[in-house]
């Protein structure tokens, strides 16, 4: 028993840090409509970013204190990524408006090469390391109820807080806030928000720039667990399944969606691994996305789209 | 017959062609103040078009629009929502997912003065215009008669009912001049008089100006003041329902010509 939660907690968190990716996918998406292929860019650049300011910063200015350097790394990590969504803006969103969303997707597909290659130009390619100062011991918890408790990680108790506040603000700033009405407006139709005064440059910006941070937080967790290296960017694909499964237009489906894709690929390793011989963890989340679309294709949380004939 | 005021909007030598197709040649009419205006025409005629041009969705090639006085040419639709005009869609343009009272909040967008920061910390001031914001939309909401629909996903409305919520987003608006683009397309007679009635009612109570694009000859002999007809893109008749009616251009334009 203790082992199965012990399973349990390990999926939960990882799983927290999926939706935390997750959540950069809905949000862009419930903005603008647009599958954004670049999540994963994005998230690589913020941690490469937030990487290389945590060293250069105090060089650069003399001293030696890790909290401040972490601090100040972090607001230019999300400046530059407020630059990145206003760049994008300009340079090539405010040309495709009212066009189809397909086209849309393959500009994000550009968005996500040029990222990548930029990030490298900018911040090197070898692998770096953050360290915002999570506490990596481990505890134990339940102690009383089994012999020798339940073994946590502390890190990853700290980064699924993280992710859930982060989370549960997002909501809230989607769903009470005349700016995510606009938002949301605006991932409805473009032309109608024009019409009624929505300035779509400037929705876009916002949310991008939301996106962004929501990316740099993610990549500071990742890469203070895995450490920042292009593979980061390949996490994100881990995200699309979750977003299958929750629904790309839901916040709250993004959560769900990562902790059941979290916890379904731990426990399915552990329990009907071994069927398989083991090694089942990294395509479960797919399979399980995909007798999703066959059954429920808007995802657990998703708008129901009807067309009408 | 309406007292009509000065003109509002005048609309000189529009001429809007895509690549080699003359959607538009050589339209001018003006649009007086507190006046209903319809546009006619048979389907291909432009009228859509010559909407898209006030409206600033397109540039015509030559030619000029002036709003009160103002003169534009190079206006995107939000630039001319923010001189007080809105419009409503042929085919629906309605946010889908979200409730009718959102659609209609997302109206009053160019009325809210708080920013984005005062709205995230849910600030005082920003809530307080919320809720002022909120009172002019229920406003909206009785007058249109869709109450038991305010919290209803748009969407899962029946299509009478969201046109009117269409028209109900554009009067949000507050706005000065209202262009609607067949606001009756695909009704059956009884909506059809609701429609015209609240059309008739927003002319009358708020003084709105209305430019109307409409097929129902009968709803536009009705309740338009003035009717501009257009065909293949030109102006072939201008005046008030009767004269118009009996224009011989018109005529065989509708009805074809005796051979």
């Amino acid at each position: 028993m203790a082992f199965f939660l012990e399973t349990l907690f390990g999926g939960l968190m990882v799983g927290m840090l999926y939706s935390l990716i997750a959540l950069g996918f809905v949000l862009i998406y419930k903005a603008s409509g647009v599958f954004n292929f670049a999540q994963g860019a994005m998230v690589l650049f913020a941690a490469m970013a937030m990487a290389r300011f945590s060293e250069w910063i105090p060089k650069w200015l003399g001293f030696d204190n890790k909290v401040l350097a972490n601090v100040l790394a972090f607001g230019v990590a999300l400046l530059a990524m407020v630059c990145v969504a206003w760049v994008i803006e300009r340079l090539v969103l405010r040309y495709l408006v009212n066009q189809e969303h397909i086209t849309l997707l393959m500009a994000t597909l550009g968005i996500t090469y040029f990222l990548e290659g930029f990030g490298q130009t900018l911040f090197g390619s070898a692998i770096y390391k953050i360290d915002v100062g999570l506490p990596k011991d481990p505890v134990f918890i339940l102690e009383n109820t089994f012999a020798g408790g339940v073994l946590i990680n502390k890190e990853d108790l700290y980064a699924a807080a993280i992710a859930a506040v982060l989370v549960a603000l997002l909501a809230l700033f989607f769903q009470k806030t005349a700016t995510g009405r606009a938002l949301r407006a605006v991932a409805d139709d473009h032309q109608a928000a024009q019409s009624i005064g929505i300035p779509l440059g400037r929705i876009w910006i916002i949310v991008w720039s939301v996106a962004g941070f929501v990316a740099l937080v993610a990549g500071v967790i990742w890469g203070s667990k895995l450490g920042v290296q292009f593979t980061l960017s390949l996490v994100a694909l881990k995200a699309l399944p979750v977003v299958i499964l929750g629904g790309l237009t839901s916040v709250p489906g993004a959560i769900i969606g990562g902790l059941i894709i979290g916890v379904g690929e731990k426990l399915s390793e552990i329990y009907i691994g071994p069927l398989f011989g083991g090694g089942i963890e990294i395509w479960f989340a797919y399979v399980l996305a995909l007798l999703f679309l066959l059954v429920r294709p808007q995802g657990l949380f998703g708008e129901k789209i009807i067309d009408r004939v | 017959m309406r007292k009509t005021g000065d003109v509002v909007l005048d609309v000189r030598n529009i001429s809007l062609s895509f690549g080699g197709v003359r959607a538009l040649s050589d339209i001018s009419f003006d649009v007086r103040e507190h006046e209903i205006r319809a546009i006619v025409g048979p389907n291909g005629a432009g009228k859509s078009s010559m909407l898209n041009c006030i409206n600033g969705v397109y540039q015509p090639q030559q030619g000029t629009i002036a709003l009160r006085g103002r003169t534009f040419r190079h206006m995107n639709s939000r630039q001319v929502a923010e001189m007080g005009v809105a419009r409503t869609f042929q085919n629906l343009a309605l946010f889908k997912g979200m409730s009718v009272l959102d659609n209609l909040m997302t109206g009053r967008n160019l009325k809210m003065r708080s920013n984005l920061f005062m709205q995230a910390l849910r600030l005082g001031p920003a809530q307080r215009e919320e809720s002022e914001q909120r009172v002019f939309v229920e406003r909206i909401i009785d007058f249109l008669e869709i109450q038991p629909y305010r919290k209803t996903p748009v969407g899962r409305m029946p299509y009478g009912l969201q046109k009117r919520v269409d028209l109900g987003r554009a009067l949000a608006m507050e706005p000065q001049l209202l262009l609607l683009d067949e606001p009756m397309a695909g009704m059956n007679v009884e909506e059809k008089q609701d429609m015209s009635r609240f059309i008739l009612d927003v002319n009358d109570e708020f003084g709105t100006t209305i430019v109307l694009i409409e097929h129902d000859m009968g709803v536009v002999m009705d309740i338009s003041d003035r009717v501009v007809v257009l065909d293949y893109g030109r102006k072939i008749g201008d005046g008030s329902p009767e004269e118009v009616r009996n224009d011989a251009d018109v005529i065989s334009a509708y009805l074809g010509t005796a051979h």
